[in-house]
């Protein structure tokens, strides 16, 4: 199943660690690196150490590390490689750093996932190259607001000046078969504006969101949850393809309308989203 | 853990609401634990308890502690004296 949300949690705020896996988001970033100030990096890494070390989490973790051109980045995987934690984030993710940490987490024997944030110009355009670099990468993480600052664009809510990115990052996550994660509405308190951006991001094919803020999370859960119209007419499209294998129909239609395998994928990623997909589906798809 | 010293004044966390400000400097020849809590009534034992048991795991015996508790959990609490042991030894010539 996609994340359809994950949120970053600072670090070093015992507070927001201490309440993070009650605050409904599928998957959690703790962040170290821009949350976290440079006279507390040695602080958050251990406090983050103990807090995953102490509490049992129902959702998945992700840790945002420090970049490969900082002097934190090995710093931080020292200590997170032993954390019982899903895997990294990692920041502005080039070639170059993502060959450094798929290297490192071999070396380790560590089984961690990877999710790429890609927020610079170069990291953008070579995305396809960077992202292909470990086997461990399960997503791509949109960073906006870098991104634009590198590129000299303005910054605006209507987000027109990241739609080729956004195109761009669903397209590499496609042909990869990895999930595309947008970049966080960073205005906490338009929530309206946080629906408009999250329609369009999923309009254009992102699988998930990222969010700063824990007030986010039940509008962007439900705007990439599938409703339960699509969840019904998802198995119907499934039971017609097991009618269909029993007798032997290579081709047929459901509603008069043919149903091909770009049909039949959708409902399978639907019915996955909602968490009501049934193994005996997988037999239907060779 | 073999017995490492406190050679100079370090801080940890924060007196923001679930957290704990530790503050470390050379002791005296043992150690001594000064703790300010808003639930001091209720938990002060227990967090001298945690300190005491951190810095017993870190290999300190001699230091002055003062604490400044916001309603800190364990996991804080330890976190934040292991920040402050660090700090307090680091550069230990």
């Amino acid at each position: 199943m996609s994340y359809r949300t994950l949120l970053f949690i600072p670090g070093n705020n015992p507070g927001m660690l201490l309440n993070s896996d009650i605050l409904g988001a599928d998957a959690y970033i703790i962040d170290l690196e821009d949350a976290v100030a440079i006279n507390e990096k040695d602080s958050a890494r251990i406090l983050v150490k103990e807090y995953i070390n102490t509490f049992d989490r129902n959702a998945d973790v992700f840790i945002r590390i420090n970049p490969l051109d900082s002097p934190y980045f090995y710093e931080d995987l020292a200590v997170v490689k032993d954390l019982n934690v899903k895997g990294i984030v990692l920041p502005k993710a080039s070639i170059e750093s993502m060959e450094a940490l798929d290297i490192y987490l071999d070396e380790n024997n560590i089984d961690f996932k990877i999710i790429g944030l890609i927020e610079t110009a170069m990291g953008l355009e070579l995305s396809l190259e960077i992202l292909s670099k470990s086997k461990k990468v399960i997503g791509v993480l949109l960073g906006a607001e870098d991104l634009t600052l590198d590129l000299g664009a303005k910054r605006t809510k209507k987000s027109d000046e990241i739609r080729y990115a956004r195109s761009r990052i669903i397209a590499v996550s496609k042909a990869l078969q990895i999930e595309a994660i947008d970049t966080p509405w960073t205005d906490t308190d338009d929530y309206e504006g946080l629906k408009i951006d999250t329609l369009n991001a999923k309009d254009l094919g992102m699988t998930g969101k990222a969010l700063i803020s824990p007030r986010h999370v039940d509008i962007v859960n439900e705007i990439f949850s599938p409703s339960k119209e699509e969840l019904e007419y998802a198995v119907r499209v499934m039971e017609a393809v097991k009618s269909a294998k029993e007798k032997g129909l290579g081709a047929f239609s459901l509603d008069g309308k043919m149903v091909d395998l770009p049909i039949i994928k959708r409902a399978v990623n639907l019915l996955k989203m909602g968490g009501v997909y049934k193994e005996e589906y997988d037999g239907l798809l060779k | 853990m073999e017995e490492r010293r406190i050679t100079k004044i370090a801080k940890a966390g924060s007196v923001e609401s679930n957290d704990i400000l530790i503050m470390m400097s050379p002791g005296e020849g043992s150690l001594e634990v000064e703790i300010e809590s808003v639930v001091y009534k209720q938990f002060g034992d227990s967090i001298r308890k945690v300190i005491l048991d951190t810095l017993a795991e870190e290999g300190i015996k001699d230091a002055k502690v003062i604490a400044k508790d916001k309603g800190a959990l364990d996991f804080t609490i330890r976190a934040r004296v292991k920040t402050c042991i660090k700090r307090g030894i680091e550069n230990e010539l």
